[in-house]
């Protein structure tokens, strides 16, 4: 899709038609003075290409980025490998661009790109159907929410509380609005409470969200959950790390009925927290609800393959009060990142990523819980991301890590007290395969400096 | 041309009524085909479903966009026709035939009444 900008003749031509003579009178005739700014916007003057640049550099140095530091941070966002091919590929003219490609005819490279984005995620999940994605991982995991609900029509949902905090809070503005109970099951140690889960499913509640691994950086124990929440009909949402399914049983066969994923893992930058790429995808039988836009597969009139976007009459611009969701916006270039990714690392390649990161992770693990006055918080089975209790508080020991050119330290206490078991602080940290021994062997002597 | 059937009851959302006994066979006009384009889905209700006059009983989906159907009189839905569920061009193919919606067991016949005969529909159709 191209963007043409407009020339003064154009906007000559434009007010002209429309019968007024200034854009000043055509927002004063429709815009209410007392909510107009009625003032210039408070910029610094202009700068020239050159000073900008330098600006935005001197800016930018104030960050520690990690290029210059070890980052053990995880928390929904990781510190893998981008192979530099995904650039290459993302900065091409025909790719970058955020318009939706509405008009098949002019955008099919763009169509294929999001078929292959979504052929790609079927395969890693397991279900039937992929959405073009979503904003982020968060905002899919509200949005499986909304579809819970209007499959089942029931208005009661639970969450694990074991679930991001950030995305429950995500899940929670969504839900308010169409007055939807949340309910959350407890934690039992680091992962969700059976006993706790089979008492509050009933057959009044829609489903259940989960987080697989967990918030924590723990494997929740997917089988059984699944018999549970399915004993009484409800719908299984499953939020997953894409990377781990590198090593892990895709969700689709163990029963969940919706799969989210926060797909940054796959070939995005850290980017200070965004964009990002929320995956989402489902099985048939929910096709109608999901909300989105999905990219398919078509002959034209002379039986050459094509792309389009189907579906559509679900989206917001058609009916907007019967809308399966009223943001379908789409993260395409992301998407595009995370397809050429998995193209390039292929099966093998991922489960090398992720069996790299369980190594590394599982190797400082067991090297700061045989630190004195360090402990691991539980004993469940984790991925590449786990929780230790600390002798000193989470933001000591993370500004202590930071004099070290480290960064890591999540505060899971702030969010779990009760994790905490007496200790002084309950950290969680990631490892990816980007992680070197020597950048552990620096973490696990660092932590061991902290009191 | 509008293709509008001299025995059937019409409504001003565009679906008919065959009266068969106290059932009444509900679909969408040949008119409403023709404006939607390629039907590409029908949701249907559950058989058994309790259904009062005008009620939204469910949406027809086509390639461009999605209207909802209101049921022309109330009534207990009987049969629906799963045909469409494979097959959902059958409205745009032969809406007054194969592309029947639903059946309904009707509730008050008196009803009937309140709905456009065949020259009354086309004369609305007409309108725009």
């Amino acid at each position: 899709m191209r963007y043409i900008p407009i020339t003064q003749a154009d906007k000559a031509a434009m007010l002209r038609d429309i019968g007024v003579s200034s854009t000043e009178e055509l927002f004063a005739a429709n815009i209410p003075a007392e909510v107009r700014l009625n003032r210039p916007l408070d910029l610094p003057p202009a700068l020239t290409e050159m000073e900008i640049l330098a600006h935005l550099r001197e800016l930018a140095a104030q960050n520690a980025d990690t290029a210059e530091y070890a980052c053990f941070l995880g928390g929904g966002a990781y510190d893998h490998y981008v192979p530099a091919a995904v650039d290459a590929v993302l900065r091409r003219g025909e790719f970058l661009t955020a318009y939706t490609p509405y008009q098949p005819e002019i955008s099919q490279g763009v169509l294929q790109a999001i078929y292959e984005y979504q052929s790609l995620m079927c395969e890693l999940t397991g279900m039937d159907l992929s959405n073009a994605s979503m904003y982020d991982g968060a905002s899919a995991l509200a949005e499986a929410a909304g579809m819970v609900v209007n499959q089942t029509g029931r208005s009661k949902l639970l969450v694990a509380r074991s679930v991001h905090p950030h995305y429950r809070r995500v899940v929670e503005t969504y839900m308010h609005g169409v007055g939807v109970e949340l309910i959350e099951v407890p934690l039992d140690g680091v992962t969700l409470d059976l006993n706790r889960l089979e008492a509050l499913m009933t057959d009044e509640v829609g489903g259940l969200l989960l987080q697989t691994p967990n918030y924590l950086g723990y494997l929740e124990q997917v089988r059984q959950i699944e018999a549970i929440v399915h004993r009484m009909s409800g719908l299984f949402v499953v939020a997953v790390d894409p990377v781990s399914l590198g090593l892990l049983e895709a969700p689709g066969h163990y029963g969940a009925d919706i799969v989210v994923a926060e797909g940054q893992g796959l070939g995005v930058p850290l980017s200070y927290g965004g964009p990002y790429l929320g995956i989402l995808a489902t099985r048939e039988r929910f096709a109608r609800k999901m909300p989105g836009r999905i990219a398919g597969a078509t002959v034209d009139n002379r039986g050459q393959r094509g792309f389009v976007l189907t579906m559509q009459a679900r989206e917001q611009h058609i009916r907007r009060e019967k809308a399966t969701s009223n943001i379908c916006t789409n993260q395409a270039l992301i998407a595009l990142a995370a397809t050429v990714y998995l193209a390039l690392v292929g099966k093998e390649g991922l489960r090398e990523v992720a069996n790299l990161s369980l190594q590394k992770a599982h190797y400082a693990a067991q090297q700061i819980a045989a630190l004195p006055g360090w402990r691991l918080a539980g004993s469940a089975p984790f991925f590449k991301e786990f929780t230790v209790l600390a002798p000193a508080p989470a933001q000591a020991v993370s500004r202590h890590l930071l004099g070290h050119k480290i960064l890591g330290g999540i505060d899971a206490g702030a969010a779990y007290p009760e994790l905490l078991d007496g200790a002084a602080g309950a950290v969680t940290l990631a490892v990816t395969e980007k992680r070197t021994r020597a950048e552990i062997d620096r973490l696990v002597a660092a932590l061991g400096e902290v009191k | 041309m509008a293709n509008v059937p001299a025995d059937l009851k019409y409504t001003k959302e565009h679906e008919w009524i065959r009266v068969e006994g106290n059932v009444g066979v509900v679909g969408i006009t040949w008119f409403a085909q023709d404006q939607l384009g390629d039907v590409v889905f029908v949701e249907l209700p559950e058989v058994g479903r309790e259904l009062k006059q005008n009620e939204q009983f469910g949406v027809v989906e086509s390639v461009k966009t999605v209207s909802d159907l209101y049921i022309p009189v109330s009534g207990k839905v009987v049969e629906v026709n799963t045909k469409l569920e494979g097959s959902p061009e059958l409205i745009n193919q032969d809406p007054y035939g194969e592309g029947w919606i639903l059946k309904i067991e009707i509730a008050n016949p008196a009803e009937l009444d309140s709905l456009l005969d065949a020259a009354g529909y086309e004369a609305f159709t007409k309108e725009g």
